[in-house]
């Protein structure tokens, strides 16, 4: 008998990481308690992309919707949904308190949603490669082999306009192109997945909940250029995707999807999976070239291109894992159907991992040209305790930091790049008022001198230099003729570094002095930061005339540093006060300053 | 496992796209609802789903929506389906043993008629 009921449980690492795993398991001896075991199907599947209310509980057919749920919960599911039909209220994801919503198709998140890349995530077992062929997996693979020359593929996604997901924005097809050109021989296909921008997670939800999809990407590739041997690279922290990656593997080679001669078409391909030790400049196409040698993972000048000369010298195409993703789905629906979808500039959609002070951060995916209005107002459900939306950041720390005029511009490639930003791998960081611009920079610049390779100096010193002044001013010794510094070395690193990393790196620091030159100006010229956040810019000062010696502030002091008796005005001393601000937090009667 | 064939893989996608396609609740135009109470269950509800169940899978239908409620209040005459087809009325069908759930499936579903003897009830208007 078939199952009536599908229980599909997010296994995403997020989810996994608020008890998704004893939630699953509970579910499953409800179940079984239920004398439901065959009636019920327990599906883990990828991110559902909703993990601001993980975990997450989706029961099919029925589309009901469940979110926060708790390991306890899974008594009450399959008392109430699973036996006796009886949808539970409680566990519904409510818009506003009075009116909890059903059904999937009502949540405003996933309304202005349209997934390709994502399309099995939250939908199939990942670890079941039948669930991916029945949601015509592979069938892209199978119309390569049988009914398309190498070079109808790569005409097909050249014409589908498809362009590089990992940051650049370089043409798929043109670069398949180059490879395919270059004489027989020993080729590799490589897919990049060492996602590194803070905050970043598209990749790894897309491993995690579709890695089928991945391989047969990587198939079709290496069919197209004349590879037959591919690569994943993937950093050694994410250690789901890399069971689910292998367990996918193993299964298409069983199945004869991968090996020799697949599905005897004469054709041989094999995948490999080799970890990155968490580099970000790996993730620059030579450095992670140099890390699969077995080199110290350093950029390397180009060209030659690694379309040319890549991996041992040999002719490699390099794509990112979301690049991979739109193949089978381009190869099955056409090339014209996906330059239906997006702007002029870019075609198809983007995954963007949604974070920062937003109501319902998560994973999303929308048509290139969606505004950023649409994704963090509508789908992001605006900034989180309601204040106000100060920047948006994207690109990770190559990116540049988006003022809120720009909220209403159609996002893709060559948009971005003109408000100074890059599209980047997908991070989308919101920020609000209470975020200081200098801080957030500072801490990109940190991170980017921590990864930058050594190798060139215009990264290397520059870098550091960034850092010094953003460090300086932040702590109230900034002068003004450091944002002229800054400006110049910014420059010189964009032209002279030697990758990617070097060259973007000062993004943050270019696009924050265009738009956020005030607060600069302020920490500079009046030693103030808005935001609070540099601490040694803030004193907290309580006003005598409005505190009436309720205690509070002392009470909750963590250093002692307010003295006082009850019912008089109390006194902060500033040389054991850490500006944490607490006080000025509990405060009732605004009795505390910040100044 | 043996590796696949071109048919082999084509034969497998075929059989297992059934199977997720119960799990989908777009692109379906018919539904069909079983009281599954406690009163349902006791009269037999659960074999008349899983009869259902298999017919759909038997005849490949990707159309159907099939799903449970709580009890329809016809409590006399469990186990009881609701169908809701495109240009058809809205009926229930009462005492809906496997072998009617096949016949509601073969004569209601595809052959598009009502089958008399069964229909029990048409579903009450919720006044809200």
């Amino acid at each position: 008998m078939a199952f009536k009921n599908y229980v599909l449980v997010c296994g995403g690492t997020a989810c996994d990481s608020s008890h998704g795993i004893e939630l699953t398991q509970n579910l499953k001896k409800e179940i079984e308690a239920a004398g439901l075991k065959n009636e019920v199907q327990i599906v883990r599947t990828g991110c559902l992309g909703f993990c601001e209310k993980g975990p997450i509980v989706k029961i099919l057919p029925e589309n009901t919707f469940y979110v926060t749920v708790k390991p306890g919960d899974a008594k009450e599911i399959v008392q109430e949904h699973l036996l006796k039909g009886r949808v539970v209220d409680r566990l519904l994801y409510a818009r506003d308190p009075k009116k909890s919503l059903v059904s999937v198709d009502e949540i405003d998140f996933y309304q202005k949603q349209y997934r390709i890349v994502l399309r099995n995530c939250g939908v199939i077992d990942p670890d079941k490669i039948d669930e991916y062929i029945a949601r015509d997996g592979y069938l892209a693979l199978e119309k390569a082999l049988f009914e398309m020359k190498p070079a109808d593929v790569v005409d097909e996604i050249t014409q589908s306009g498809l362009r590089g997901r990992g940051g650049a924005g370089f043409p798929t097809g043109r670069k398949w192109g180059f490879a395919a050109a270059q004489p027989h021989g020993q080729k590799y296909m490589i897919c990049n997945a060492d996602e590194g921008d803070p905050g970043a997670y598209m990749d790894r939800s897309t491993l995690e909940g579709d890695p089928h999809s991945i391989l047969e990407a990587m198939t079709i590739g290496g069919y197209s250029i004349g590879a037959n041997k591919g690569y994943i690279y993937i950093r050694a922290e994410y250690p789901l995707a890399i069971k689910r990656l292998e367990t996918a593997i193993a299964a298409a080679h069983d199945y004869g999807l991968l090996g020799q001669n697949i599905l005897g078409s004469g054709f041989d391909f094999e995948i490999e999976i080799r970890l990155g030790a968490g580099a970000f400049v790996c993730g620059e196409e030579t450095a992670l070239l140099a890390s699969i040698e077995g080199d110290r993972g350093m950029p390397r000048p180009r060209p030659p291109f690694p379309a040319v000369k890549g991996l041992w010298g040999h002719p490699t195409i390099i794509n990112n894992v979301e690049t991979l993703a739109n193949i089978p789905v381009i190869l099955l629906k056409g090339a014209e159907w996906f330059g239906k979808i997006g702007t002029a500039d870019t075609k198809g959609t983007k995954v963007f991992a949604l974070t920062g002070k937003v109501n319902n951060s998560g994973l999303i995916e929308v048509p290139m040209g969606t505004t950023l209005r649409e994704i963090i107002f509508d789908i992001g459900g605006g900034i989180r305790e309601g204040r106000e939306f100060k920047a948006a950041q994207t690109g990770g720390p190559s990116g540049g930091i988006i003022p809120p005029q720009f909220l209403d511009t159609p996002i893709d490639f060559g948009s971005l790049a003109q408000i100074g930003s890059i599209m980047g791998s997908g991070g989308l960081i919101v920020m609000d008022e209470t975020d200081c611009i200098v801080d957030i920079v500072k801490f990109y610049l940190d991170f980017t001198v921590d990864e930058s390779c050594g190798k060139c100096a215009p990264c290397r010193i520059g870098g550091r230099k960034l850092l010094t002044y953003l460090a300086r001013i932040c702590d109230g010794r900034g002068q003004l003729k450091d944002i002229d510094s800054m400006q110049k070395i910014s420059e010189a690193m964009t032209r002279a570094s030697l990758c990617g990393l070097g060259q973007t790196a000062s993004n943050p620091v270019v696009s924050s002095l265009k738009y956020f030159k005030d607060e600069y100006l302020e920490h500079i010229n009046d030693n103030k930061c808005r935001s609070g956040k540099c601490k040694k810019l803030v004193t907290y000062t309580i006003v005598a005339d409005k505190c009436v010696g309720c205690t509070v502030c002392a009470r909750n002091c963590p250093v002692d540093a307010i003295a006082g008796t009850v019912k008089k005005p109390h006194v902060i001393d500033q040389a054991t006060c850490i500006k944490c601000g607490v006080c000025f937090e509990k405060c009732k009667f605004d009795a505390i300053t910040r100044t | 496992m043996s590796k696949l064939t071109l048919d082999s893989l084509r034969k497998l996608r075929e059989e297992k796209k059934q199977t997720i396609a119960l799990r989908d609740s777009e692109n379906k135009d018919v539904q069909i609802i079983i009281g599954m109470g406690t009163c349902g269950i006791a009269a037999g509800a659960k074999q008349t789903f899983g009869a259902i169940i298999d017919a759909i899978s038997e005849k490949k239908m990707m159309n159907v929506l099939v799903r449970q409620t709580g009890c329809m209040g016809l409590c006399h005459s469990e186990p009881t389906v609701e169908v809701v087809a495109p240009d058809m009325p809205i009926v229930i069908y009462g005492n809906v043993n496997a072998d009617v759930a096949r016949e509601i499936i073969e004569k209601h579903v595809i052959g598009r008629q009502l089958l008399d003897n069964h229909i029990c009830d048409k579903p009450a208007i919720d006044i809200v």
